[in-house]
C-alpha cells in the first residue's frame, strides 16, 4: 500500500508537537498509518468511531475537559460530520482541529472517491471553516500548529486537506 | 413518571459530577429545578451529548459523569452506543428519558412507540450494564447502583411525554459553556471519585 509512513509520521509528529492528546477516527486508506501511530502511542487516546460526527462531540468534551484533540477523517466523514460541526462546535464556539483527507481531486483511481472531492472546499467555504492543504513534506509541521493556533484563538473550528501529493507514494 | 420528578430524585446527587444533557425538556427542567456550573445543556446537535460525555469521561476518568439523553436523540447516533460500550469508561453514567415521542417538536411518536427498545439496543452494543426502570423509586434506585457499580450504564428510564411550557430559558448558551468549562478546569483540585 502506498500510503506514506513519512509523511504519516511528519502529521503524527506535529499533532503530538502541539499537544494532541486524543485523536478520534475512522479508517479510510490514507489514515491507516496514522491510526496504527495512534495505537502504538501510550500517551495518545484514541477514539475509534462508527460514524464521524460522533467525534465533534468527543472532541467538544475534551477540549471543555482541557485535552486537546484532532479528528482524523476521510472528506466524506466531514461531510457526514456537518450538523454537529454546526449545531456543536459552531454554536458553542469550540476550537475543532480536522484533518480530511481529500480523496477525489486529481490522480484519483476509486470512481467511488469522485464526488467529495468536488465539493469539499466549497462545503468549507459555505461553513466559513478556514482551511489548508498539506501537499507537501515542508509545510506539515507549521501548517498543523498555525491551524491549531487560529482554532484556538478563535474558538472555532479549522480544517487542513491531506492530499493526494503528499500521503500517497506512486 | 415524569421527568421532572425523576430529575429531582437525583438533583442532589448531581452536584459534584460532570452534568450534560440534551435540549428541550431536559435542559429546561432540569434549569427550572436549578443551574449549577457542572451543568451543561447540549441545545442542538442531537445524539452528540452521550459523545460529549465520552470526551468527557475518557479525559478526565477522576470525574464522575452523568449524561441525560433522550429517545430521539439516541436514535439519531445509535452508532454512539457502540462507541460508548467499546470504551466503557467507569465513570460514565448514560440515562435515557424515553418519552416515546420528540416533544418539544410537536409530539410525534418515535419508533420506541412501536416497540424498538433502547435497553435491548445497549446491552446489544456492548454497553456491560443496561437497565429500564417506570416508576421514581426504580430511577433513584438503577442511578445509585450504576454509581455503586462503577461500571458504564444505560439506565432507559419510561418518562410521560408532558414538558414544560417553554424551552428557552434565559441562560445563554455561551455563558454556561464558557462557565462549564471552568467549573472543569477547577474540578480535578477539589474532587476525588464520588463513586468510591
Amino acid at each position: 500500500m502506498p500510503v506514506s509512513v513519512n509523511h504519516s509520521r511528519l502529521i503524527y509528529d506535529a499533532l503530538k508537537e502541539c499537544g494532541i492528546g486524543l485523536v478520534s477516527a475512522l479508517p479510510e486508506t490514507w489514515l491507516v498509518h496514522l491510526i496504527r501511530m495512534a495505537e502504538d502511542d501510550p500517551e495518545m487516546i484514541l477514539v475509534r468511531l462508527a460514524k464521524e460526527e460522533e467525534g465533534v462531540g468527543i472532541s467538544a468534551g475534551a477540549h471543555l475537559a482541557g485535552t486537546k484533540s484532532a479528528m482524523l477523517m476521510q472528506n466524506h466523514g466531514f461531510l457526514a460530520s456537518v450538523n454537529g460541526i454546526v449545531s456543536c462546535a459552531q454554536l458553542y464556539r469550540l476550537p475543532l482541529l480536522m484533518l480530511i483527507s481529500h480523496r477525489g481531486e486529481f490522480g484519483e483511481r476509486d470512481p467511488w472517491q469522485t464526488e467529495g472531492g468536488g465539493v469539499t472546499e466549497h462545503v468549507l467555504q459555505a461553513l466559513r471553516i478556514p482551511f489548508a492543504y498539506l501537499d507537501a513534506p515542508g509545510h506539515v509541521a507549521h501548517r498543523i500548529r498555525k491551524a491549531q493556533t487560529l482554532a484556538y484563538s478563535s474558538n472555532k473550528p479549522v480544517a487542513l486537506l491531506l492530499c493526494r501529493d503528499l500521503m500517497w507514494e506512486e | 413518571m415524569l421527568r421532572i420528578d425523576a430529575l429531582q430524585s437525583v438533583y442532589e446527587k448531581l452536584q459534584d459530577r460532570v452534568v450534560i444533557t440534551i435540549m428541550g425538556a431536559v435542559a429546561a427542567e432540569l434549569q427550572a429545578i436549578g443551574h449549577r456550573p457542572n451543568q451543561f445543556y447540549l441545545q442542538h446537535a442531537m445524539g452528540l451529548a452521550s459523545s460529549m460525555g465520552l470526551g468527557v469521561a475518557l479525559t478526565r476518568p477522576e470525574l464522575s459523569v452523568v449524561v441525560f439523553d433522550g429517545d430521539g436523540s439516541v436514535l439519531m447516533n445509535l452508532g454512539g452506543l457502540t462507541t460508548l460500550a467499546r470504551y466503557r469508561p467507569r465513570n460514565l453514567v448514560h440515562v435515557v428519558f424515553d418519552n416515546e415521542s420528540l416533544l418539544s417538536v410537536g409530539g410525534f411518536p418515535t419508533a420506541t412507540s412501536t416497540g424498538s427498545d433502547i435497553t435491548a439496543m445497549a446491552a446489544a452494543a456492548g454497553i456491560p450494564r443496561a437497565v429500564t426502570v417506570r416508576t421514581v423509586e426504580d430511577f433513584v434506585a438503577a442511578f445509585d447502583e450504576a454509581i455503586a457499580a462503577h461500571e458504564l450504564t444505560t439506565i432507559v428510564a419510561k418518562v410521560d411525554a408532558k414538558g414544560p411550557a417553554g424551552f428557552v430559558t434565559d441562560l445563554a448558551l455561551l455563558e454556561n459553556r464558557f462557565e462549564f468549562q471552568r467549573w472543569l478546569k477547577k474540578a480535578g483540585a477539589r474532587t476525588a471519585h464520588p463513586a468510591s
